[in-house]
């Protein structure tokens, strides 16, 4: 009934904060891979450090633990000449309110310029955001089930790197929809640019419900799914699932919906295969999909850096 | 919205007096380097009109510019693509117009990052005065007065033809 | 106290009456309508030109801690609220006679609130051994609950159905499979895919229910089915209704309003219990309470502190305040739903009095003096500062919404009265 504002794009209309795919206008997201374009080679030179945001405090609180992602901030932030500090910010049961707001407004009170927060329940960086001082810039490390848009921006980059076009392609996200933010975000990502058929594939134990709703095919068997496709996303299976209903077994799982050289030949010979790690290498992917000639998984990793220094650099630029 | 102005000088002949002064200073093997966009053009000219061996590279400056704060990240960001060694190479900027002398500033930062050249000069077509760092250029086509509220930037038609044009500053 | 309230509408859903009258109330009774008795002289006038005169505000779902008594009595009275039905889950739990005496005499100190207590169907709200049903209903109890703890074990359900029905105590439910509602936050469908919240279908509330109406119907138990929220449950019960079970039901005023795509960006206001649900849905409870299937709306107040809410969505406490707001919004349903005005307050006074079992929420000579004089057609602005309550928790601030309580009228006290 009230009207519901966009936090993330300021009156000009430029990003303020990003919290989310869902919402980004197509012209945002295409400003944050051409930028990204541009860092790619610095990450390639001798000197791997820009000025721009040279006095710029960034500060990383991770709620919940991930080295990996949190490394890749740190590095983004320090080619960009920022002071950045991380945070692993420990959380207790009794008083899980004070920790976020209280440990934000700590840090505003330090002259934080941006905050790159991760959290394990969605929708958390929205709750900062909408307390943070009006300078200060937040980005979304990956809130819950939700979403995880540098993630979901370094995927479709991966993917505009090696196929042009768009509005030409299909592409399959296989695994656990259910638990996954890379998933959403990458979903959004890929319809706003236009791409014509997204694919989810997945056991409907691992499915949101009225997925479909998202602008997606639904598949429950990988071989069907897989025909025809140009891009192959592979979602991590955590352990954890194996414990409760969702599923009976690992080898059962990777009997169903592990991508092997045989069933990835179903899909288009160029196909790329992607997959945002960690790997549980014969769960979800066999070894030989994983290291073979299709995959693009390290590249992956490299243009994360390039894409979180884009995202920061044009954060860093806006203004109420 | 550019406007032609018809007082504004003829661009082609200030190339004409730019690439003069250089054929008989620069060295024979001294790279190119122009800034976008303007420059860029100009170095890609240069190259294909002097004598001599000069590699061309181009620079974006955007990732060193001083104003992140004040006027944001510009949206059409360039890559930056220098294909030739810059230590103890013999550079030579090549730029559109020099005003306030950071865009330069934040070039020469850019070109140290690849390494250390053993010269580096400045080549611009239009000296618009109102420097605001110590900054001087070697090669000048013509230095002009233009009103401080009006840009003046380089264009160039489908011919490949260049012109002067002012334009109000955009705020972004 | 000798009070006249001078010529507003008077409107008494349940006899149906509805004209311009002056009401005399004295020794906490109507003494007369429309003509004064003989001998009259007014301690007190109001002028209630313009305003209606309806019968207080029943409202069975209120959830109060012992420490915040002071302020959400103040809540009910500024709302119109004159009888409020009060959950066990209380701290601590209303398990024992004492306790629940404790409770109403506190609540009978501010002589502006009738206050009813449901007692705990099951020790501690465990849903292991039942509470002393007998004890607690002499204590003042007026039914058994089991708050937002549902009773997992069916067979305990079905002892404590049986238990109740011997002495014909009520049981209020509010059904909801734990087991699929396990975790959830948000109704399970497009919206909490989107957001990435652990959802509830609404198969955990048709599949409790469904239990719930068969052991009722095997038991005779009467049975109050508490904040019915999908359109399958609305046919379970107008199902079971036809079928001769003795049932009777409620729905929160939220979810006649709001459905799950207004959580919008998780703001955790529209985090309820059970959650809100789609718009089929809010239809289907619509048109429940339009053809009599579900009794009473409620408010479902439960005032939450500040940082219970100033937390991520899936984090934050569930519930809403809602006592202030239960009259504007039910006007305001009956607006958009175009219900009679008389039919809409009969589901929040006599309608919900009748499915409680109390004597209350009409006007009529020697009844109780339970009176709400507001004026339909001004509008207030929803706010937190304006908010009486001791929980500035409700989706609806911001909102522009009808009616504006001018006075409240406990057993012929005057309970709350709006500034001129």
């Amino acid at each position: 009934m009230l009207s519901k504002k966009n936090l993330q794009l300021n009156d000009n209309g430029d990003l303020h904060h990003l919290l989310a795919i869902e919402g980004l206008p197509k012209r945002i997201i295409e400003r944050i891979l051409d930028t990204a374009e541009s860092f790619v080679g610095i990450n390639e030179r001798e000197v791997k450090v820009v000025p721009l945001l040279r006095g710029k405090s960034i500060f990383n609180i991770f709620f919940e633990n991930s080295t990996r992602t949190r490394t890749t901030f740190e590095i983004a932030a320090k080619r960009l000449s920022a002071d950045v500090v991380s945070l692993d910010v420990q959380r207790s049961s009794t008083n899980k309110g004070e920790t976020i707001l209280d440990t934000i407004a700590n840090l505003t009170a330090m002259h934080a310029d941006m905050f790159v927060v991760r959290h394990s329940e969605s929708g958390a960086p929205y709750l900062i955001a909408q307390h943070a001082a009006p300078h200060v810039h937040v980005v979304n490390a990956g809130d819950g089930r939700h979403e995880h848009p540098t993630q979901g921006l370094l995927d479709v980059f991966t993917i505009r790197r090696y196929k042009k076009d768009f509005t030409r392609l299909t592409v399959a996200i296989v695994g656990d929809v259910l638990h996954s933010r890379v998933a959403r975000s990458q979903i959004h990502a890929l319809t706003t640019l236009g791409v014509p058929e997204v694919r989810v594939i997945g056991p409907r134990t691992l499915l949101p419900a009225d997925i479909e709703r998202l602008g997606v095919r639904v598949f429950t068997s990988l071989e069907e799914g897989l025909k025809g496709v140009d891009v192959v996303t592979m979602l991590r299976l955590q352990n954890e699932r194996m414990t409760g209903a969702l599923l009976p077994s690992a080898s059962e799982y990777f009997s169903r919906y592990g991508l092997t050289p045989q069933k990835l030949a179903l899909a288009k010979p160029d196909a790329i295969v992607l997959h945002p790690g960690p790997m549980n290498r014969g769960v979800e992917i066999d070894s030989a999909v994983a290291d073979g000639s299709q995959s693009v998984i390290l590249p992956q990793v490299t243009y994360g850096i390039a894409i979180r220094m884009a995202v920061m650099a044009i954060l860093a630029g806006a203004t109420r | 919205m550019s406007t032609m102005d018809n007082t504004l000088p003829d661009a082609e002949a200030l190339f004409a007096e730019l690439k003069a002064q250089m054929a008989s200073s620069i060295a024979f093997d001294a790279k190119l380097v122009g800034v976008f966009s303007g420059g860029a053009w100009l170095a890609d000219r240069l190259k294909a009109e002097l004598d001599g061996e000069h590699e061309v590279g181009y620079i974006d400056v955007s990732f060193y510019r001083d104003d992140l704060s004040t006027s944001g990240l510009k949206s059409n960001v360039r890559s930056t693509q220098i294909p030739f060694s810059v230590e103890g190479a013999h550079i030579v900027i090549v730029d559109d117009v020099l005003f306030t002398g950071r865009s330069i500033r934040a070039a020469v930062n850019t070109l140290f990052d690849y390494g250390r050249p053993a010269s580096v000069q400045l080549a611009v077509l239009v000296d618009r005065g109102g420097r605001e760092l110590p900054i001087a250029a070697d090669y000048v086509g013509m230095p002009l007065i233009v009103a401080t509220d009006l840009m003046l930037a380089l264009s160039k038609n489908d011919g490949g033809k260049f012109a002067l044009t002012t334009e109000p500053w955009k705020a972004r | 106290m000798k009070i006249a309230i001078r010529k507003g509408r008077v409107i008494d859903p349940a006899s149906k009456f509805d004209a311009v009258a002056d009401v005399f109330v004295a020794a906490g009774k109507i003494v007369a309508i429309g003509e004064p008795p003989s001998d009259w002289a007014s301690k007190k006038e109001i002028n209630a030109d313009g305003c209606i005169v309806a019968p207080g505000l029943v409202d069975l779902a209120v959830h109060v801690k012992r420490g915040t008594l002071t302020t959400e009595i103040a809540a009910a009275s500024a709302g119109g609220v004159t009888s409020m039905v009060c959950s066990p889950d209380t701290d601590p739990v209303l398990d024992e006679p004492g306790l629940v005496d404790m409770l109403r005499l506190r609540a009978q100190s501010f002589h502006s609130t009738h206050l009813y207590p449901l007692g705990a169907l099951t020790k501690a709200l465990a849903g292991v051994q039942l509470a002393e049903l007998s004890k607690l209903a002499l204590a003042g109890c007026i039914g058994f609950a089991q708050a937002d703890r549902p009773i997992v074990d069916t067979q305990v359900l079905l002892r404590a159905m049986q238990y109740a029905a011997t002495f014909d105590f009520s049981v209020w439910l509010q059904p909801e499979d734990v087991h699929l509602a396990n975790n959830g936050v948000a109704h399970e469908g497009e919206v909490a895919s989107r957001l990435g919240l652990a959802g509830i279908p609404s198969s955990a509330e048709i599949i409790a229910l469904s239990t719930h109406l068969e052991l009722a119907r095997v038991t005779g138990v009467r049975l109050h089915v508490c904040r019915v929220s999908t359109a399958e449950g609305v046919g379970l019960i107008r199902a079971a209704k036809l079928g001769g079970v003795k049932v009777t039901a409620d729905v929160a005023i939220n979810h006649l309003h709001l459905i799950d795509l207004d959580i919008g960006h998780f703001d955790s206001n529209y985090r309820l219990s059970p959650p809100l649900r789609t718009s089929r849905d809010r239809d289907a409870l619509r048109a429940g309470v339009i053809d009599g299937t579900i009794d009473a709306i409620v408010s479902d107040h439960t005032p939450r502190p500040e940082d219970a809410k100033q937390l991520p969505f899936g984090e934050a406490a569930p519930g809403a305040t809602g006592l202030e707001t239960l009259l504007s919004l039910t006007l305001r349903f009956a607006e958009s739903a175009k219900l009679s005005l008389t039919e809409a307050l009969g589901r929040i006074t006599h309608h919900a009095a009748n499915a409680a079992g109390l004597r209350a929420g009409h006007i009529a000579v020697d009844a109780v003096a339970d009176l709400c004089v507001f004026d339909p057609g001004a509008y207030r602005l929803i706010t937190k500062a304006g908010l009486k309550s001791a929980g500035k928790n409700s989706p609806f601030l911001g909102y522009e919404l009808p009616g504006v309580v001018r006075a409240t009228i406990t057993a012929g006290h005057i309970a709350f009265e709006a500034a001129a």
